[in-house]
């Protein structure tokens, strides 16, 4: 039983992949039944690229890709050199981790309604700085160089890098590297620079390349926030899916292969970046220069992360404030009356698409617990250890992107007979859950004490006893962090949600997508806000479940504070 | 019951760790002594069936007559103590006990009688719903060996158990271990680099390294 975890895993993470993008490849070379066509041809590329705007698509999905990992590490980077070790680094690292949990989506309205013409920021100093009394036909959200997408991009992806790389600080010793470097003189930056950042990026470039991956090919933010004529590639991809005339199925094919080179592309000019960025590192390394004046570069560092911070705080609190607005007028910073006449109104129309959200998150999420607890143990019993390779095949469903191979999942689930049901919903996410849930638990699993079992043993206790009553236990903390990370992977989930139920299985997140076009801001208030509650309510549980279980067990607590 | 190790070898990348063949009958000790590294930690893995896949051993491990080298490690009876007391921090002082208790026709209260006992002859008289975190280090030690000892065990091994304890409480909780073993005649293994111990053990002593 438990010997087949580990292949198990494997089949859940890299099967769907395959299988999607096997599903992809055919019908993208004109070959696939199910849907008329019996011949190989290259009809559909010929389909594709007549396509108005596609190249331009192409390249704002590419460069996006790009500019948000780039932007995004230097944010983190900058701001752990520059500030490690001190009390402002610990307080927005209590800050920045919550927002790991917030949904893309939530974060990109939130982002919009600061940011739009007719949003907040322009309310807080109009009319008194700008004279406008309406308000002014700018291009912010939806500008067509995809920059505000990219922001909301970027936003969301330094918290996600800023815990990855926190995870993997420890054990590089960065004070012991730092205090050398500076009392040879070097700046604080520029001795993390030199001697922590060489050892700290490559246990983190896996998560890079997935940032890479995701932002070329994300769906969701693009539709709030990207450019619409001609949107990225994805969104245009999704557009050809859905139809009516079943011959775009084929172009849509052609369109994911294309997306799958884009994203790829990204990728390579990413890693030709590493080595010439490499290559300089090293000419500076024996250059001698110091950099000991950085007072300037530590500000911004600090400015640049901490106002990230603020544009997804201040974008969730708005959300907030629109679900509950009266009358609200331009350009008045506040609504004149607060009122819940909104969420009267939306409470029928959220009630399905809410117990979805629930019922196939809290279902992927048992899935994934129970395989990677079994995949733990097992290795735990054989003294077996995951190496590089499996690693890269955890890494598989976040770098290879979502839109090259669910709508060949979909393809696939068709032509064997299985329609949009709750079983392969639940399937479709948990190929994106599982990673999430093995990279939180691995560590916590692997840092347990393993005397305690030993112990367990000596007295008698069999290997499944100890399991059940002295590992599993223990570990019910991190247990119930990785489980909430899962919720609130699952409930962000907006394409495969959409491809995979066909849309008989609204959540959410894929009615507060489709929410995006009407600009309703009090009912997008309404479903974003639910959306970005849902994962929060997932954190609680696994904050308050083991404070109010060991309550009275205080090493329990001080394991895991 | 005693408990012999017959042409124990264990080895490390081809190198041999260890090699020893000796014999404690009911109620000795054996006190096997050496600084770290010298593997000594290594042999009680071994004995009690906890050998990383790393090491390589060979030579037999009879309790009572019988061989456990192959047995897995909770058939084995060899109950371990370490370094620390390893209460386990989810459970109350009666619940690390009663894990330890064995099932079959000790139950409920019979169960319950048997871990307040244990707690009485420790010297923890009404410490069962106690949380483990708040007893000091020698009641933890005290109520460790009570635990290890409710498990029924055939030999008792003894991973440098008293090293984190201060010197006063040493001497007293070694010598309530050792006792509690002659009472039970209880073969002992115990491994350890403070030469007080070896003294206070009175078997016989053996240095690796």
């Amino acid at each position: 039983m438990l010997a087949a975890a580990p292949t198990l895993a494997i089949l859940v993470l890299a099967g769907p992949i395959l299988i999607g993008l096997l599903a992809t490849a055919l019908p993208a070379f004109g070959y696939f039944p199910v849907l008329g066509g019996e011949n190989f041809s290259l009809q559909p590329w010929r389909d594709l690229a007549a396509m108005p705007g596609l190249w331009r698509s192409a390249t704002v999905s590419l460069v996006t890709g790009l500019v948000t990992a780039f932007v995004a590490l230097a944010a983190v980077a900058a701001f752990m050199a520059g500030w490690s070790q001190t009390r402002l680094f610990r307080s927005v690292q209590h800050l920045v981790s919550p927002l790991l949990s917030v949904p893309h989506a939530a974060a990109a309205f939130g982002l919009a309604f600061l940011l739009a013409p007719s949003g907040w920021l322009m309310r807080l100093v109009s009319p008194e700085l700008t004279g406008f009394t309406r308000p002014p036909d700018w291009l912010v959200v939806h500008d067509s160089l995809g920059l505000t997408m990219m922001a909301g991009l970027i936003v969301k992806e330094i918290p996600f890098l800023f815990l990855i790389a926190l995870a993997a600080l420890p054990q590089i010793r960065p004070r012991d590297y730092a205090a050398t470097a500076t009392s040879l003189g070097y700046g604080r930056m520029a001795g993390f620079f030199h001697t922590v950042w060489p050892q700290l990026y490559p246990q983190i470039r896996l998560a890079v390349f997935a940032v890479i991956a995701y932002s070329s090919s994300v769906v969701d933010v693009a539709i709030i926030l990207g450019p619409t004529n001609p949107a990225p590639l994805a969104v245009r991809l999704v557009g050809w899916m859905n139809d009516p005339d079943l011959k775009m199925r084929f172009v849509a094919s052609a369109g994911a292969l294309l997306q799958l080179g884009v994203t790829a592309a990204a990728l390579v000019l990413w890693i030709v970046g590493e080595k010439l960025a490499g290559m300089a590192h090293r000419k500076l390394r024996v250059s001698g220069r110091r950099f000991a004046r950085e007072q300037p570069a530590r500000i911004v560092s600090a400015g640049a992360i901490s106002l990230a911070a603020f544009a997804v705080i201040a974008g969730l609190a708005l959300l907030a404030l629109w679900s509950l607005a009266g009358y609200w007028a331009f350009p008045d910073a506040l609504p004149h009356s607060l009122t819940l006449d909104t969420w009267g109104r939306q409470l029928p129309a959220l009630g399905r698409p809410f117990a979805i959200t629930v019922a196939v998150g809290f279902a992927a999420t048992v899935v994934a617990v129970a395989i990677t607890l079994a995949c733990l143990e097992f290795e735990t019993r054989t003294g077996a250890r995951v190496k590089g390779r499996a690693l890269m095949i955890l890494y598989l469903p976040l770098i290879v992107p979502q839109a090259s191979f669910v709508f060949g999942l979909q393809l696939s689930f068709l032509w064997a007979g299985l329609g949009a049901s709750f079983g392969t919903l639940v399937l479709a996410h948990l190929v994106f859950v599982l990673p999430y849930v093995m990279l939180s638990l691995t560590e916590p699993w692997h840092a347990a004490d393993p005397r305690y079992a030993r112990a367990a043993n000596s007295m008698g206790a069999s290997d499944n006893l100890v399991f059940w009553c002295i590992r599993m236990p223990m570990a019910l903390a991190p247990i119930l962090v990785a489980a909430a990370v899962s919720f609130a992977v699952s409930v962000g989930q907006y394409l495969p949600t959409l491809l995979i139920g066909a849309g008989r299985w609204p959540t959410i997140t894929t009615e507060a997508i489709a929410l995006a076009s009407g600009g309703d801001r009090r009912v997008i208030g309404v479903f974003a806000f639910v959306q970005m509650g849902l994962p929060f309510i997932g954190f609680l549980v696994a904050t308050l479940v083991p404070a109010v279980a060991f309550a009275r067990r205080r090493d329990m607590r001080a394991a895991h504070a | 019951m005693s408990l012999e190790l017959d042409h124990i070898s264990i080895r490390l990348a081809g190198r041999e760790l260890i090699s020893l063949t000796a014999s404690i009958g009911p109620g000795e000790v054996l006190t096997v002594m050496g600084p770290s590294g010298s593997g000594k930690s290594t042999l009680l893995a071994f004995v009690a069936g906890f050998l990383d896949p790393a090491f390589s051993a060979s030579g037999t491990v009879r309790l009572d007559g019988q061989d456990i080298s192959q047995l897995p490690a909770n058939l084995r009876r060899t109950a371990m103590l370490f370094q620390d007391p390893m209460l386990f921090p989810h459970m109350s002082v009666g619940e690390n006990l009663l894990f330890a208790v064995r099932a079959g026709k000790n139950q409920g209260t019979e169960r319950r009688q048997l871990a307040e006992a244990a707690l009485d002859e420790a010297g923890l008289t009404g410490f069962f719903g106690r949380d483990p975190a708040t007893l000091s280090g020698g009641q933890k030690a005290r109520a460790a060996l009570m635990r290890v000892l409710l498990s029924q065990p055939k030999a008792l091994l003894l991973d440098e158990p008293f090293s984190k304890l201060d010197t006063d409480r040493r001497s007293k909780i070694r010598d309530f271990v050792f006792e509690e073993a002659k009472q039970r005649r209880l073969p002992v293994l115990l491994v350890t680099h403070d030469a007080a111990d070896a003294d206070s053990a009175g078997g016989q002593v053996v240095t690796l390294g």
